[in-house]
């Protein structure tokens, strides 16, 4: 075979197999989802979304999973949002060149990789033993922190996407710099970190090792912050590992909810974020 | 009127306003930017709290142990010695079989989503690719658990064993009875967790390569695959090597989806088929049963607080190593 031969067919061996590599993982994703549709949907009925965890053989659902993620997520964003969208702020605005805006932003970049366990240990040490017990406020704030690097990253990202003669006209009327932020910067990037904010749900939504030590999960229901939580992660680790082949099903029904939102939470993003981009 | 200028809004932050704007509005601009300031500063406060509370809380174990926590490979809450080696060589291998295998199948995926596929279905494959990222890591687990342990019991792990099996010194690696949940169970997840991410900044850095760089090359004669491996990969070597690392920090820290396939078992076999323990899932285990004041409890937040500083360090390195290709 010729060298040109030979060169020609390595690079097309190359494009074959890079090919196959996509297709590969395309197709585990599918498999994936797949699994979940067709074990979790057998499993899913409306008892699924209207009763509680009961003991084996009661016909028990998710509902108090489903009610108790959504509680601490959304109180984890109204803690965590605001102040990652203060702290992206501060590093597109103040922190460009600044070391302390420089070592926040690499902190943040380790936060936003850190292990989620480790920060469902910290909350432990920090909230729930010198408050005396789980509850759902030590989950939340666990949440709170694995939302907050996600927001303070992408808050950061858009503001910088806005063009900086916007921010100069606002700065010539005489607009003081708050007035800047507040009604120019914000108002041009809100899309973005909007974006940003539902991303960070997605995440917090399907995260279960932070709230092991922190919410602990509970089976029946519970509305008390003070109180251990039910969250559809934690029900889903709980009933996997159980041997009743009844509390498995719920769990595969669990694991396609929480799947099925945290997509569908993650595509509409996508879309938002690309009509930003392309703007 | 002083002789300030404002050369650009950004010298904001260490100068201060002009005196036009006396009074109410320098007051609310002040404010204003102490309050970023205080929130921007509460990210370093989050993360010193963590290091300060992991380390304090896993204190009392490096006193009772000293440094044979970090030698001993004893776990044994009865006679309440803990040693850490299990937990670290199940972390590092999994991570290390996890880069090993996801690396090369990452190349790929950048390849050809830079070079190969048709323009108009790069995106959708590269968004489809990014959705198995935000896959919670409870599912991985899941799947892993019920539907890739059983495979890997029924064919894989014989099938290695059969063709690997006979050659001297790999071949223990292979070896043992197939149980499905081990330590090459869980390195295998963690690499499919950890391509869609490298994958990604793969293909950031790839696309970041100058274009005349790779004219200059297809100018030469050169195909597809050559410039990939002799231009566009040599180019962005330092940031590759970033996202490596950022994909094995991911992996080291990992913690649902191995804790329900990497076996559980507190004891190191050469064979990677045997079940094991990572540093995550042994604290996600064996927290329930680690009363507030027990030495228990302290030996977790140590093994917890050691995850940190590994996973910290990686990371630190990758962000290096990224920023300074990319920047």
């Amino acid at each position: 075979m010729s060298l040109f031969k030979r060169r020609m067919a390595a690079d097309l061996i190359l494009k074959v197999v890079a090919s196959g590599l996509a297709a590969m993982v395309l197709v585990l994703l599918a498999w994936i989802l797949w699994t979940l549709v067709i074990r979790g949907a057998s499993a899913l009925s409306l008892s699924v979304f209207t009763n509680p965890t009961l003991p084996p053989g009661r016909g028990g659902g998710l509902a108090n999973a489903v009610v108790g993620t959504l509680i601490q997520v959304v109180i984890s964003v109204v803690i965590a949002a605001p102040i990652g969208v203060m702290a992206g702020t501060y590093l597109a605005e103040l922190g460009t060149k600044s070391k302390i805006g420089g070592a926040v932003r690499f902190v943040n970049d380790v936060l936003l990789s850190a292990p989620s366990i480790l920060i469902g240990l910290f909350v432990y040490q920090a909230v729930v033993l010198p408050f005396g017990g789980f509850s759902a406020w030590a989950g939340s704030i666990a949440l709170a922190v694995v939302i907050l690097p996600v927001v303070v990253r992408s808050t950061e990202d858009m503001l910088r996407l806005v063009p900086g003669s916007l921010r100069e006209a606002a700065f010539a009327l005489g607009a003081p710099h708050w007035r800047v932020v507040v009604s120019v910067m914000w108002r041009a990037a809100r899309a973005g970190i909007v974006t940003g904010v539902l991303l960070a749900i997605a995440r917090a939504a399907g995260e279960t090792a932070p709230l092991l030590f922190t919410s602990l999960g509970n089976l029946s229901w519970s509305f008390d912050m003070t109180k251990p939580m039910a969250s559809l992660p934690l029900a889903i680790y709980q009933y996997a590992g159980s041997p009743y082949d009844e509390w498995v099903a719920l769990a595969w029904a669990g694991a396609l909810i929480i799947t099925a939102g945290v997509l569908t939470l993650n595509i509409v993003s996508r879309l938002m974020l690309a009509g930003v981009k392309r703007s | 009127m002083t002789d300030q200028t404002l050369s650009s809004p950004s010298d904001f932050a260490a100068s201060t306003p002009p005196s036009i704007f006396r009074g109410g509005k320098q007051a609310a601009d002040a404010t204003f930017r102490w309050a970023l300031f205080a929130c921007g500063a509460l990210v370093l406060v989050v993360l010193g709290a963590i290091l300060i509370q992991l380390f304090f809380g896993g204190l009392p174990i490096l006193v009772a142990e000293g440094l044979d926590f970090f030698t001993s490979s004893d776990w044994n809450p009865v006679t309440e010695r803990y040693g850490a080696v299990v937990m670290l060589y199940g972390t590092l291998v999994t991570a290390v079989i996890a880069v090993v295998i996801g690396v090369p199948v990452s190349f790929g995926i950048a390849f050809f989503l830079t070079e190969v596929a048709p323009i108009p279905v790069r995106r959708p494959i590269g968004t489809a690719i990014q959705l198995l990222a935000a896959v919670p890591s409870i599912i991985f687990g899941m799947w892993g658990f019920f539907v890739v342990a059983p495979l890997m019991a029924e064919w894989v792990e014989p099938a290695i064993a059969a063709v690997l099996g006979p050659i001297p010194l790999i071949g223990i690696l292979f070896s043992g009875p197939p149980l499905g949940t081990g330590i090459l169970t869980a390195g295998l997840i963690l690499a499919l967790m950890i391509v869609p991410f490298m994958s990604a900044m793969f293909v950031e850095i790839i696309e970041s390569v100058p274009g005349v760089l790779k004219e200059a090359a297809y100018g030469v004669g050169s195909t597809t695959a050559e410039v990939f491996r002799h231009v566009s990969v040599p180019y962005g070597r330092t940031a590759l090597v970033g996202g490596i690392m950022l994909g094995l920090g991911r992996a080291l820290g990992e913690t649902m989806a191995v804790t329900f396939v990497i076996g559980n078992a507190n004891r190191i076999k050469a064979s990677l088929f045997a079940p094991g323990a990572s540093i995550a899932s042994t604290i996600a285990n064996e927290f329930p049963e680690a009363g507030p004041g027990s030495l228990k409890l302290n030996a977790l937040l140590e093994l917890g607080f050691t995850l940190f500083v590994i996973s910290f360090l990686v990371l630190a390195l990758a962000r290096w190593l990224v920023k300074s290709r990319l920047d």
